[in-house]
């Protein structure tokens, strides 16, 4: 068993070029918040390090953190500019029986995020939903598709974006109420 | 005295309209397309079993939408499944006709503001006959749902045909 704190050790030290930082005023366990462009080798050493052995991804899921500036358009609505989305993944080792919470920001204009699908493929599904959802790119996913939404579903509209506007029509059925 | 000449003294016929016979006949037994969507699912599964028994109302599920009558939307209708509901209907011969149960297929339902994938109402898509309101409705508001379209049916003539 060990701890964020433990896990964040390691990891630096096996890391050093690397930034990683612990979340620690949210009301949940502490947070290892790190490069969204170094997720896949972190995670895989994760997976198969010494005394980690997180051999399971409960899950992943993506997050509008709606912290960017935000800009009132002329019909009332909002628009958010700048700011962050993040990802986050559960970890769980059977094996060791501990568990971590990781964390990765990128950008709102250009969200880029290494895929972790060969290392959990557990995330295959999940990384296509933060796709469909929010629009971040998960890099090397094979097949990165939307999966709940139509696939013919207005390219760059992610519903779950917080300043996300319902299109007026969807293949001539009117969608607002 | 004959055979034949007996049954016209009994005065064994029975005239009707050919349009009550019709009415009768289809109100009697609308066979139902197997088709459920989401927690109102549920319900009209409910209705169809042995303590409700939508059966003896005539309503039959029937795999295909070739053999049905009578299409009960009920659940919520996503965008996504919209377009299938709309391929089935067409699939149906007619006369058909359509219940729509709960509140989601009939407004939206819970989703009415920020369901982004829920179509507000399967009447933008197809025309409804019956709404049965509720969230789920219960087996009776349905089976009431049922009496009612009964009712619209008994009282249609061959010349006022449905589209
Ligand atoms: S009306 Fe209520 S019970 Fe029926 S499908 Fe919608 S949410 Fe479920």
């Amino acid at each position: 068993m060990k701890t964020a704190k433990e896990i964040l050790e390691i990891l630096q030290k096996k890391f050093p070029e690397i930034e990683f930082s612990l979340v620690e005023d949210e009301p949940s366990d502490q947070i290892i918040f790190t490069d969204a462009l170094k997720i896949h080798e972190i995670c895989e050493f994760l997976r198969d390090g010494e005394g980690l052995k997180f051999d399971t991804l409960m899950n992943l899921s993506g997050v509008d953190d709606a912290n960017g500036e935000k800009q009132t358009n002329d019909d009332g609505s909002e628009t958010i500019v700048g700011g962050t989305l993040s990802v986050y993944y559960n970890l769980d080792s059977i094996e060791l029986n501990h568990k971590t919470t990781l964390q990765v920001s990128t950008s709102r204009e250009s969200p880029k995020v290494e895929s972790v699908n060969l290392i959990w493929r557990a995330a295959d599904w999940h990384e296509r939903e933060a796709y469909d959802m929010l629009g971040i790119k998960f890099l090397n996913h094979p097949d990165l598709r939307r999966i709940l939404m139509p696939y013919d579903w207005e390219e760059g509209s992610y519903p779950l974006r917080k300043d996300y506007k319902d299109p007026e029509f969807y293949q001539g059925m009117k969608v607002p109420y | 005295m004959g055979l034949l000449d007996q049954e016209f003294l009994d005065s064994n016929i029975v005239i009707a309209k050919s349009d009550d016979l019709l009415n009768w006949a289809r109100l009697s037994s609308l066979w139902q397309l197997s088709f459920g969507l989401a927690c109102c699912a549920i319900e009209m599964m409910a209705t169809s079993a042995s303590n409700y028994d939508f059966d003896r109302f005539g309503v039959m599920p029937r795999p295909t939408p070739r053999q049905a009558d009578i299409i009960i939307i009920s659940g919520t209708v996503t965008l996504k499944m919209a377009i299938r509901i709309k391929r089935l209907y067409e699939q149906m011969p007619d006369p058909k006709y359509i219940i729509s149960m709960g509140s989601c297929a009939n407004c939206g339902g819970p989703y009415w503001e920020h369901g982004y994938h829920v179509l507000k109402g399967v009447d933008r898509v197809i025309p409804v006959d019956v709404y049965v309101p509720g969230c789920p409705p219960r087996p009776e508001a349905l089976l009431e749902g049922l009496l009612k379209l009964q009712e619209k049916i008994r009282h249609e003539t061959l010349r006022t045909k449905k589209a």
